[in-house]
């Protein structure tokens, strides 16, 4: 079985693509603290996100698959293609860290899908839009839950406060890649389907500048922003999530499971 | 290494039937945030609740078991309480 | 979820009142349930506590091994659906240690005591998951024999452990579907996935019978436990009542069970297995299993990890506190 590349994809799959691989991604990687978590509620908090998250990628691939029309299922999306074809923000794929490095992450992705979720309730797609209603849902909850640790841990102890501070120094180059947008963005922008990313920063900023006022952080400023993961070229760390995840479906071509 | 001790926090839930709030168990929480949240993660993973509410497990102030005679027993012979204590006729229907 | 037996406690009964003891074995006779602030026996408040902490720590370290395969899992219907499962488990574990904590005892003294490796857990999950056919093995074989354990303690005299159970009960009844329609897909998959089902079978049979702990006869305490209405049936009982439900699903599988002395006894109606390694279940319950260390120093390492954490969630609080206390009487000077 050939790799599966998505480089020809229609602006809508390619699309509706970069939104399932960011909720996989995330997810996966929240879905490694399981067993492994500060605290027992933690545990179940975090696998709580990461079944959302999953749950998101879940109905985007479908979609995908189906807006395709070439007989793609979630898995062969999930499963069989290499890291080039997949169209994540750099953003999601960061290894967990410590405990503040996944709560910032969360924190800086959440702060942005949320509103971006609310915009995309009106897409002219009534797919998107139905998808994207469920998962504003969970966005907000998953904004409130990172946003408080990003409080507390910013305002608790000294060693929490330089763990999240150097959280946000390792994360913070990947946040302007969220506002990018390319060509197949606009044309579905036109066409009321997409959602113009650029609108959404006065808000992200906004809820940024709340919480970290609140944690007594600093938004880093004139930081050189990384880019590459929505056009393919992802950091080192992707290989390893796709090594681990699709291990099983590589090894075994064309069982079923 | 003595590690400081989290709050214990009682979780009542009220479920989707509009029923009042019920005890479901307990969480640990640093402070009432977190507590809450924490319970809608544990207790709500089925779609079990439409309301949360949690309480420090120290605030609960409990009956003592010895008083049990004196507290709840006085009222077991009140059957006048009780619908079934008066007779009506069956022809009078349900009432 | 998942218990074992427990046969290894050393129960005080000196020093009770008579009269107290009298009363509170008529009314665990009478079925009624002993809540937290009731009398009991010192002896049966210590053998719950140590019960439940067994059976807490059994559901904490057991998301260990199966959490081995999250990340894994062939399919993203399969990854949620294990991802649900193992979180279950820590949900489990909480309850349980919530059902402790009534008894008296805290959940960090109940946590450090399984780090320090004082405490037991079921020695199951000292068994390595190898293969992806060990997840459905052990949602198949480890929670069956788990359910088997877990649906007489229900109906323990205890209420809070009672309560408890009949939540993870109606949790988990999703939890050995899941395994056995994981097997299931493999035993009627590939001859590679066939053969895979089938080693995983070969690993986890024995290790599940073990779960009911050990025979009848060696079983110390179990008298007392029985008349406390802690324990209901007797391991053997279980471990036959298992036997009997699961050997003709391994039929249905078309797998073949790893006991050349297996047979269905057409007289008494029960299957009949060859003999148990009891030898192999003391060294692993004594430390000996192939991940007893490793799971242990999972656990430790997950837990000092997130000192720093829980201490700024603690200190938060109190910052919270003092600066909420400060404006108060600040207000307070203000209006006089």
């Amino acid at each position: 079985m050939t790799t599966l590349h998505i480089d020809d994809a229609s602006p809508l799959v390619l699309y509706t693509l970069r939104l399932a691989d960011n909720a996989l991604v995330l997810g996966h990687r929240l879905s490694e603290w399981t067993g492994h978590a500060p605290m027992l509620e933690e545990d179940i908090a975090l696998a709580n996100v990461a079944l959302d998250l999953i749950g998101q990628s879940r109905a985007l691939y479908t979609y995908a698959g189906e807006a395709e029309g070439e007989g793609r299922d979630e898995d062969a999306f999930a499963y069989l293609r290499d890291a080039e074809g997949f169209r994540n923000v750099l953003l999601v794929e960061q290894p967990n860290g410590d405990f503040a490095v996944t709560i910032m992450r969360q924190f800086l992705y959440s702060a942005f899908m949320l509103p971006f979720w609310r915009k995309l309730m009106g897409s002219a797609d009534e797919r998107l839009a139905a998808i994207a209603a469920k998962a504003e849902k969970e966005a907000a909850y998953h904004l409130r839950h990172s946003a408080e640790w990003v409080i507390r841990l910013g305002d608790g102890t000294e060693e929490s406060h330089e763990r999240i501070t150097d959280a946000l120094a390792d994360l913070w180059m990947f946040t302007g890649e969220l506002f990018e947008m390319d060509d197949a963005d606009r044309a579905l922008v036109e066409r009321g389907i997409a959602v113009d990313v650029s609108a959404l920063r006065p808000e992200w900023e906004r809820t940024v500048d709340e919480i970290f006022a609140e944690a007594g952080l600093t938004r880093p400023a004139d930081v050189w922003m990384q880019t590459g993961g929505r056009g393919g070229r992802h950091s080192e760390h992707l290989g390893f999530l796709l090594a681990d995840l699709q291990f099983l479906q590589r090894a075994y071509p064309g069982a079923s499971w | 290494m003595a590690e400081k001790k989290i709050p214990l926090w009682e979780v009542f839930i009220r479920s989707r039937n509009g029923m009042s709030h019920r005890h479901v168990g307990s969480v640990h929480a640093a402070d009432a945030e977190m507590a809450l949240q924490a319970a809608r993660d544990v207790y709500t993973r089925r779609g079990e609740g439409l309301s949360v509410w949690v309480v420090p497990s120290t605030e609960i102030i409990a009956s003592d078991p010895d008083d049990k005679g004196m507290l709840f027993e006085p009222t077991g012979s009140k059957i006048y309480r009780h619908p079934t204590f008066y007779e009506i006729p069956e022809e009078v229907g349900n009432m | 979820m998942y218990t074992q037996a427990l046969n290894n406690l050393d129960i005080d009964t000196t020093g009770d009142d008579a009269a107290l003891e009298a009363r509170f074995q008529a009314r665990v006779d009478d079925e009624q349930r002993i809540e937290p602030n009731d009398w009991m026996p010192e002896a049966y408040r210590k053998t719950l506590v140590r019960q439940i902490a067994q059976h807490a720590h059994s559901e904490i370290v057991g998301m260990l091994p199966e959490g081995n395969w999250i990340t894994r899992a062939p399919s993203l219907r399969r990854k949620a659906a294990l991802l649900a499962k193992v979180q279950d488990e820590g949900g489990h574990g909480l309850y349980l240690y919530a059902a402790a904590e009534t008894l008296g005892k805290s959940r960090e003294e109940m946590v450090e005591e399984l780090l320090s490796g004082k405490a037991k857990y079921s020695s199951i999950f000292n068994y390595p998951t190898l293969t992806w056919a060990d997840i459905g093995a052990i949602g198949w074989l480890v929670d069956g024999a788990a359910i088997m354990n877990q649906i007489p303690l229900c109906r323990c005299s205890y209420g809070p452990y009672s309560r408890a159970m009949i939540r993870v009960c109606k949790e988990e009844s999703f939890h050995q579907r899941q395994g056995y329609e994981l097997m299931l897909s493999l035993a009627k998959g590939t001859p590679e996935q066939k053969e895979m089902a089938q080693d995983a079978l070969n690993r986890w049979w024995w290790p599940s019978l073990m779960m009911f702990g050990p025979p009848d006869g060696e079983s110390i305490h179990s008298g007392k436990s029985m008349a406390w209405k802690i324990k209901r049936f007797s391991n053997d009982d279980l471990r036959q009542k298992f036997i009997d439900a699961t050997v003709p699903q391994a039929h249905f599988l078309g797998l073949e069970l790893p006991d050349p002395d297996l047979k269905f006894n057409e007289e008494t109606g029960h299957w009949e297995v060859g003999e148990i390694d009891w030898e192999e279940f003391q060294q692993v319950v004594a430390g000996n299993g192939p991940c007893n260390r490793q799971r242990i120093k999972q656990r430790r390492t997950a837990h000092e990890n997130g000192a720093w954490v829980r201490e700024a969630a603690t200190a938060y609080a109190d910052k919270r506190r003092a600066r909420k206390a400060a404006a108060a009487a600040a207000e307070a000077k203000e209006a006089a």
